[in-house]
């Protein structure tokens, strides 16, 4: 089915998400939509799948405009969407949770569960998924779970399809299996629209890509144009893709984990007997799937997991059992994973937001006051440094972009005398060009001589910064490999290969 | 992969983590952050619900509605009549009478005014304080009571100097309101105990204690005397009247002053204040930050009951000095949530609407002794005060405010209260 967006116009309020945007996908084709977060991509999807209604402009499918008023309307039309986060009840099985919303009964009411077991079967057979239909989602893989939602979204006879963000959650064989798929399914006849920022997988998949920048297109490219130029295009200027370092400067080692487990709230080992170290003046980077035990890990070096057995000891000193304030105090900078939740608090301005893990002693209190005035000098000293772009420190840090509030967190994390700096995820979700600043910032903090863990589920990232890689699988490190390990080796360990097996493997 | 004993599920990022006390504190926040404009119109917009009622209840104008066709101005005129009859007489009773023969007696309402207000707004900085750290503080009435029944006792019972027996007799008070409070606290940091049901059943525990005091001869109870009610305070412990005998203004109008300037401080001033309002935002972000989240809700709720103790040492030392039963709370302690939700859990702006719903309590008795608009009325002006403050969205459409935040985003987060150990 051929899908035509022709002259979408989206605001809010004041704010264009999207201006005049047209796009064509033709019968058969994997059409990318690339641009970085904020520039429109989401919104634009929402209002083909009926969840906005655009202020001007028209959708069409096979030359026929449709109207769309809520996603009742655009499935039956025949456009499905893979969401980033899975629409699936983990407790229900693979049958039902295809149904669900569209269950058949036979006499009396009864579901008819055999013919959704054929369905999934059917389509299951159809693209060479090898599903269960009586399995239960919360048993299966992340990336078979991905497959559920698309034979969802086939079983409702989708001819358009929209992958949203698709590959976060994946390891890169997953990846390159869901790629597979996506071909397969352009080949049956379905159009694809594949939303992304990672500019890898649209060259290695799309026939035609589309940038999209602050909510207008700037441009088409073609699949077989340069990382490069795909990013200045997203951007709007060149960017520096590699990160510029030196060999490390090694001087010692600073912090030293040993036999390290953690039980979570819900009683499970979810970091098994995990011991590394790391030396002053390198970057260790944490590889591994979302899920695999890296959270905890950092959460357990900052002393915010309750059930934690083993060492760790930063310069000779132990840390584990101490109080989080105590642990700061010995000089442990921290980003966390997710910055809007555990790094900052929206409502609160940039200023408070920089001073809100030393609002117990000099140098923004004393006596029990606030010093407001030495607080208002140091924001606006640090959003000079750190080119934090807001309107002052008295705006709240809720209303920045996301690559600005990532600047001040490490603004407020890097302006401490560390000992100890770990960055979890410290890109997720940031535009390119913060990417960047973000990176150099963190190759710098390395080369002053502090010792820097990231964790990190990109490997674009990870293969950028690291000097040591360290695997996670399953909460247990399969291995700790130098940085220059291919990526390949790097993806089988993800997968829970051991080191010296996954290199075999290849 | 055999034989590993991790039992780490694949995860599902589908499945957003969001518990029930979570939504409790996202809706907390939205109702107290919203903005001054929203409070002012909530009350007009109470103030003319009300004078609808006032209408339908008056008699005359049901007899006008009854030939409403052939007459109409006769409706017209019986419901204004109404109207501003009631809400003249609530005016004269709460501010300025402009039937007195004299000034001195004309401001008379105005003190009344102010001394109603007294305890509301202490209670009412309080349960603000408490919301601004994220909890609901619904135990006004125990820890009113408990505070009542320690000031009231020191008052009594114990023998000191003029002004020594005062700042002992509010000292003692001050405490047992804290510790009240901070039971709260103490239990929600330690186990975890959701604060509204510890509060409510504090409020038991609290009204029956203080009934077996005032029974218990030896204890609260005034000697010789079959009535569960305490002897009469002692004049050395009792608040100075402000303005002389003439009028009841005494001095906790002070005091509660005092109060408000220092939560303004605690506030927005002290770094106590800076870690109060990061956990009242974001507990997550504040226990990353290497605050300790269970000390501060210990802290808040204790510096919470000892202000709404406040105002049960207002009552005993001030308003009613002759000795009390276990009514004296006169169910302020819940309308300090009103209070404090009128003045958006800012110190001044609970201030003010300590004074207004003080006014409508002065005025409300004058509205009916002049105009025989039942008080009801006003307890109903208040009801619907908390209910347009409580559903913004609703002000909002009727005067065709703009929506804060306009993206149609869901805010995720994750938990939102420290689990305790």
């Amino acid at each position: 089915m051929k899908l035509e967006l022709r002259g979408i116009t989206k605001r809010f309020g004041a704010l264009v998400a999207n201006n005049n945007i047209s796009l064509t996908v033709e019968s058969g084709e994997i059409h990318a939509l690339l641009g970085e977060n904020g520039a429109g991509k989401s919104t634009l999807m929402n209002v083909l799948y009926g969840l906005y209604i655009a202020e001007e402009g028209e959708i069409l499918l096979d030359d026929k405009v449709q109207q769309f008023a809520g996603p009742g309307d655009a499935m039956n039309a025949g456009i499905g969407m893979v969401h980033q986060h899975f629409m699936l009840v983990p407790v229900f099985t693979v049958a039902e949770n295809v149904v669900l919303g569209h269950e058949q009964t036979t006499f009396g009411g009864r579901l008819d569960l055999s013919a959704a077991r054929a369905k999934v079967r059917e389509i299951s057979d159809r693209f060479g998924f090898d599903i269960d239909p009586d399995a239960l989602i919360e048993d299966l893989p992340v990336g078979v779970q991905q497959r559920v939602e698309i034979i969802k979204a086939l079983s409702q006879d989708a001819k358009v399809l929209v992958f949203d963000e698709p590959t976060a959650v994946l390891t890169p064989q997953e990846t390159d299996e869901l790629m597979t798929i996506m071909r397969q399914l352009a080949a049956s006849g379905t159009s694809i629209v594949f939303i992304t920022h990672k500019l890898r997988e649209v060259r290695a998949v799309a026939d035609r890509i589309t940038v999209i920048r602050l909510g207008t297109v700037v441009g088409e490219a073609s699949p077989t144009a340069t990382n490069a130029e795909l990013a200045s295009l997203m951007v709007g200027r060149a960017v520096e893709l590699t990160v510029h370092k030196n060999a490390p400067e090694l001087r010692g080692t600073a912090l030293s984990v040993k036999n390290l487990s953690v039980i979570d709230v819900r009683n499970q080992i979810v970091v098994n007997n995990v011991s590394f170290d790391v030396q002053a003046g390198e970057v260790l980077a944490i590889a591994g799937v979302q899920g695999n035990g890296q959270t905890e890990l950092t959460e357990a070096l900052l002393g915010l997991q309750q059930h934690v057995t083993g060492s760790i000891e930063l310069d000779g000193k132990p840390l584990r059992g101490y109080s989080v304030r105590h642990i700061l105090d010995s000089g442990v900078g921290f980003v966390p994973e997710d910055r809007t939740e555990d790094g900052l608090i929206a409502d609160f301005s940039i200023a408070e937001n920089l001073m809100l893990d030393r609002s117990s002693g000099a140098p923004f209190v004393k006596a029990g006051n606030l010093q407001l005035a030495f607080r208002a000098k140091f924001a606006a000293e640090k959003i000079t440094e750190f080119d934090i772009r807001s309107q002052g420190s008295e705006m709240e840090a809720g209303r920045l972009s996301g690559g600005n509030q990532q600047k001040v967190v490490l603004a407020r994390e890097l302006s401490r005398n560390l000992r100890l700096f770990v960055a979890a995820q410290p890109t997720r979700g940031l535009d390119v060009g913060s990417i960047e600043f973000v990176h150099t910032r963190i190759i710098e903090t390395r080369d002053s001589g502090i010792p820097v863990i990231v964790v990190s589920t990109e490997l674009d990232e990870v293969v950028a910064l690291a000097d040591r890689i360290a695997v996670m699988y399953r909460g247990e490190i399969v291995g700790i490999v130098p940085g220059s390990t291919p990526r390949a080796t790097l993806g089988l360990m993800m997968a829970g290969e051991h080191a010296p097996v996954a290199e075999a493997a290849l | 992969m055999s034989g590993r004993t991790v039992t780490t599920p694949a995860p599902v990022p589908g499945a957003v983590k969001k518990d029930g006390s979570e939504r409790w504190s996202q809706a907390l926040r939205d109702i107290t952050g919203g903005s001054a404009m929203i409070s002012v119109l909530a009350v007009l917009l109470a103030l003319v619900v009300g004078a609808v009622l006032i209408a339908f209840t008056t008699d005359r104008v049901q007899e006008t509605a009854g030939y409403f066709f052939s007459r109409p101005t006769d409706l017209i005129g019986a419901v204004w009549e109404a109207v501003a009859g009631a809400y003249s007489a609530l005016f004269q009773g709460s501010v300025y009478n402009f039937r007195a023969p004299s000034f001195f007696n004309a401001i008379r309402p105005l003190t009344e005014t102010l001394t109603f207000a007294t305890p509301l707004i202490a209670a009412g900085l309080g349960v603000g304080l408490a919301f601004r750290v994220g909890m609901f503080n619904i135990g006004g009435r125990g820890q009113m009571l408990i505070a009542a029944g320690a000031a009231g006792w020191v008052a009594f019972a114990v023998e000191l100097p003029a002004g020594i027996h005062l700042i002992v007799a509010i000292l003692a008070g001050l405490l047992g309101g804290a510790i009240w409070g901070g039971i709260v606290g103490l239990l929600k940091a330690r186990t975890g105990a959701h604060e509204v049901i510890v509060t409510i059943m504090l409020n038991f525990v609290a009204l029956y204690l203080i009934q077996f005091l005032l029974r218990t001869p030896g204890a609260l109870q005034a000697p010789g005397s079959n009535n569960p009610k305490t002897p009469a305070m002692a004049a050395t412990a009792v608040f100075p009247d402000l303005f002389g005998p003439r009028y009841n203004l005494h001095a906790g109008f002070l005091t509660v002053i005092a109060a408000t300037i220092f939560v303004w401080w605690l506030l927005s001033r002290s770094n106590l204040g800076f870690q109060f309002r990061a956990v009242g935002q974001n507990p997550s972000a504040a226990r990353v930050a290497g605050i300790n989240v269970k000390n501060v809700y210990l802290y808040a709720m204790a510096i919470s009951g000892a202000l709404v103790g406040l105002a049960g040492i207002n009552q005993v030392l001030g308003t009613v000095t002759t000795g009390f039963g276990a009514g004296i709370d006169a169910g302020i302690g819940f309308d300090a949530i009103t209070v404090a939700l009128l003045g958006r859990s800012r110190p001044w702006g609970i201030f003010a609407a300590g004074i207004l719903f003080g006014a409508f309590k002065a005025g409300g008795f004058a509205m009916q002794a002049a105009e025989g608009v039942p008080i009801d009325i006003v307890v109903v002006v208040q009801a619907l005060i908390v209910l347009f403050i409580a559903a913004p969205p609703l002000v909002r459409a009727i005067f065709h405010l703009p929506t804060p935040g306009t993206t149609r985003k869901p805010r995720i987060r994750k938990i939102n209260e420290v689990v305790a150990k």
